[in-house]
C-alpha cells in the first residue's frame, strides 16, 4: 500500500497501474506456511487470460516427528520449520525452473496458528522480500484455505464455505476478495480436534482423524446413542465439547468392565462419526437457507480444511448439497489439508488486486476470517 | 504419562469440594470463581479429556467478559496453546498445555508475561511441572455418577478466605 508520502515502499510497482498497460500480465508468487505441523512452500502463476498454475508444491510434514506426543509440539514445530525452511524455498524455486528475480511477491501465513512457527516463515518471507525487493503479503491461514478453490476449480465468488480442520470449524459467506462474513462457528472443539480426542480416548495413533474414520467403516453408527449439540438452534454454530464427553463416557464404561475390544472402538468410532455428520449435515443446511438467494443462480458450497479429506463426511454433505440444490466444490485433498500453494495463491489475488503488506506486520495467533485483512 | 490429579494438599492449603450436578452448576462455579478472581491470580486445572475443564474455563472467562461489556466465543485453546482476552483492564490467558511435552517449550508460549498483570488459566498443568506457580488455586474435576465435582485446592494464604466464601456461595445456589 502506499505510504504517506505517496510512495510505494520497498521498489514495490503498483500492479494495477504500469503492468496493466502490457499486453500480457502475468503474476507469479511464492507462499509459505508455517502455522502448524506443516513447512510448506509453493510457487503459483497466474497469466491474464489462463488458468491459475501450480509450478512447485513443497510440503514437509512433522506428523512423524509428533506420533510420540499425541500431537503437534510447538517447539519442535518451531525448531523444526527453521531447518528445514530454507531448504523448501530452495527445492520450490528448483522445482519450477525459477529464480528469485522471476517472482513478482512473497506471501507468508501470518496467523492463526502457533506463533512460534509462524514467525519463522513471516520472517523468512520479509527477509526474501527485501533482499529481492519484492512486495511482501502477510496472508490469513484461514483464508488460504477459503480461497484454495479458486486456484483449483475456479470457483467463482460468491460462494459459502464450510471450513473444518484440526483447529477451526466455521461457516462462511465469501462474498468477494477480502469480504467475508462468518456465519457461525464452533463454540467449542474444532472437528479435527474432536477426531483426535475421541481417537486418542481409544488409544489409536496419531493423527487420529484418518485412524478413526478408517476403524469407523467397520462399525455400527446406531449402536451408542450420542448426543447432536446445538441441532435446531436458529444459528449456525457448532458444538462439539458435549460430544467428545459423552464418547468417553462409553469409553471408560466399557474399559471398566475390560470389554473394550476393536468391534467396539469401530462401534463407537462408526457412532461419533454418524453424529458429527448430522451436526455437521444440519448446521450447514441452515447456512445454506440463509445464503442461498445471495449466491446467485449456481449457489456452491465449498468445503476446505484437513477434515474434507475424510470420505465419510463428504458423502453426507453431497448429500446435503443435493438436498438444497447446491453444487459441492472440493480442492483435491493435497491442497485441503497445510499447503504453501494456498498462502501463495491467497497473496497473489491480493497482489492482483494491488494489496501488499507493510514490513512491520505482525504474526498473530488469533485472528478471525471476518475481520480479514493484508493491510 | 500426563497427570490429571493435582499434587496432595499440604499443610497450610485449604481444600473444599463441590458437586457439579449439570452444566449449569458448572457455569455457577465459573461465575461465582470470577467474582473473586483478578491480576496475578493462577486456576490450574486438573481432569482426563472431557473432564470439563474447557467449559469451567469459558464460565470464568465469559463472567470477567460480560463485566467489560464484552461477548466473545471462547473457543478450545487446544490447537492454538493459549487465548488471550482483554476483560475491561484485566488480560485472561487461557493455556492448554496438553501438546507440550517438555517444561522448556513454555518458553514460547510466554506465559511468564501472564503472570505479571494477568489472570491465567491453565488446563494440563502438569506439563508445567516445577514452573507452575506455587501460590494458586488447583481445581481437579473428576466424573461421579452422572455429574462432576470440582475439587479446590488452594495454595497459599490469598486463596484461604476466597475458597470458604466460593463454598458457602455455591451451597447456598444449591438451596
Amino acid at each position: 500500500m502506499l505510504d504517506q508520502q505517496g510512495e510505494w515502499p520497498h521498489g514495490v510497482h503498483p500492479i494495477g497501474t504500469e503492468r496493466k498497460t502490457e499486453i500480457v500480465t502475468s503474476l507469479t508468487v511464492m507462499g509459505i506456511e508455517t502455522s502448524c505441523d506443516e513447512t510448506a512452500v509453493a510457487i503459483v502463476r497466474q497469466i491474464d487470460g489462463a488458468g491459475p498454475e501450480l509450478l512447485a508444491n513443497e510440503v514437509l510434514s512433522q506428523i512423524e516427528d509428533h506420533a510420540p506426543y499425541g500431537g503437534v509440539v510447538p517447539e519442535i514445530a518451531a525448531r523444526s520449520h527453521l531447518v528445514h525452511l530454507d531448504g523448501l524455498v530452495k527445492r520450490a524455486l528448483k522445482s519450477a525452473d525459477l529464480t528469485f528475480n522471476d517472482l513478482d511477491g512473497v506471501a507468508a501465513t501470518a496467523g492463526p496458528g502457533l506463533i512460534g512457527g509462524v514467525i519463522v516463515g513471516l520472517m523468512t518471507a520479509k527477509a526474501i522480500a527485501l533482499v529481492h525487493r519484492l512486495p511482501f503479503i502477510g496472508v490469513n491461514h484461514l483464508e488460504g484455505h477459503a480461497l484454495t478453490t479458486r486456484l483449483t476449480n475456479e470457483t467463482p465468488f460468491p460462494y459459502l464455505l464450510l471450513l473444518v480442520s484440526g483447529g477451526h470449524c466455521q461457516l462462511l459467506h465469501v462474498k468477494d476478495l477480502g469480504d467475508y462474513v462468518r456465519l457461525g462457528s464452533t463454540i467449542d472443539d474444532a472437528v479435527g480436534e474432536a477426531y483426535d480426542k475421541t481417537a486418542k480416548m481409544m488409544g489409536l495413533p496419531y493423527p487420529g482423524g484418518p485412524a478413526l474414520e478408517m476403524i469407523a467403516r467397520d462399525g455400527d453408527p446406531t449402536r451408542f446413542d450420542l448426543p447432536r449439540p446445538l441441532l435446531n438452534r436458529k444459528d449456525c454454530d457448532f458444538s462439539f465439547s458435549g460430544l467428545k464427553t459423552a464418547v468417553r463416557k462409553h469409553v471408560l464404561a466399557l474399559a471398566e468392565r475390560d470389554e473394550l475390544g476393536d468391534q467396539d472402538r469401530a462401534d463407537i468410532a462408526a457412532s461419533f462419526q454418524a453424529a458429527v455428520a448430522d451436526v455437521l449435515d444440519n448446521r450447514v443446511s441452515r447456512a445454506m437457507a440463509k445464503t442461498k438467494d445471495q449466491l446467485g443462480e449456481k449457489p456452491r458450497l465449498v468445503v476446505a480444511g484437513g477434515v474434507a479429506a475424510n470420505q465419510a463426511l463428504r458423502a453426507r454433505l453431497t448429500e446435503t448439497c443435493e438436498t438444497n440444490g447446491f453444487t459441492l466444490e472440493v480442492p483435491p485433498v493435497s491442497l485441503c489439508t497445510d499447503n504453501g500453494a494456498m498462502i501463495a495463491w491467497a497473496g497473489l489475488e491480493h497482489l492482483a488486486a494491488g494489496h501488499t503488506s507493510p514490513m512491520d506486520l505482525e504474526p498473530r495467533a488469533r485472528w478471525p476470517l471476518d475481520k480479514s485483512t493484508t493491510r | 504419562m500426563s497427570r490429571i490429579t493435582p499434587p496432595p494438599t499440604a499443610q497450610n492449603d485449604s481444600a473444599c469440594e463441590i458437586a457439579l450436578v449439570d452444566a449449569l452448576a458448572t457455569d455457577r462455579l465459573g461465575k461465582t470463581l470470577a467474582d473473586m478472581v483478578g491480576q496475578r491470580d493462577v486456576i490450574a486445572l486438573w481432569g482426563d479429556l472431557g473432564a470439563g475443564k474447557t467449559s469451567l474455563a469459558r464460565a470464568i472467562i465469559q463472567t470477567l467478559l460480560a463485566a467489560s461489556g464484552l461477548r466473545e466465543d471462547v473457543p478450545s485453546p487446544t490447537f492454538t496453546l493459549v487465548q488471550t482476552y482483554e476483560a475491561g483492564s484485566l488480560p485472561i490467558w487461557h493455556a492448554d498445555l496438553y501438546r507440550l511435552s517438555d517444561p522448556d517449550e513454555l518458553i514460547e508460549l510466554g506465559l511468564e508475561e501472564a503472570l505479571e498483570g494477568g489472570l491465567l488459566l491453565i488446563e494440563w498443568p502438569d506439563r508445567m511441572a516445577d514452573e507452575l506457580p506455587a501460590e494458586r488455586l488447583d481445581i481437579e474435576l473428576k466424573e461421579v455418577g452422572d455429574g462432576r465435582v470440582a475439587c479446590l485446592t488452594g495454595r497459599g494464604a490469598s486463596w484461604e478466605d476466597r475458597i470458604n466464601r466460593a463454598q458457602e456461595k455455591m451451597l447456598q445456589n444449591d438451596t
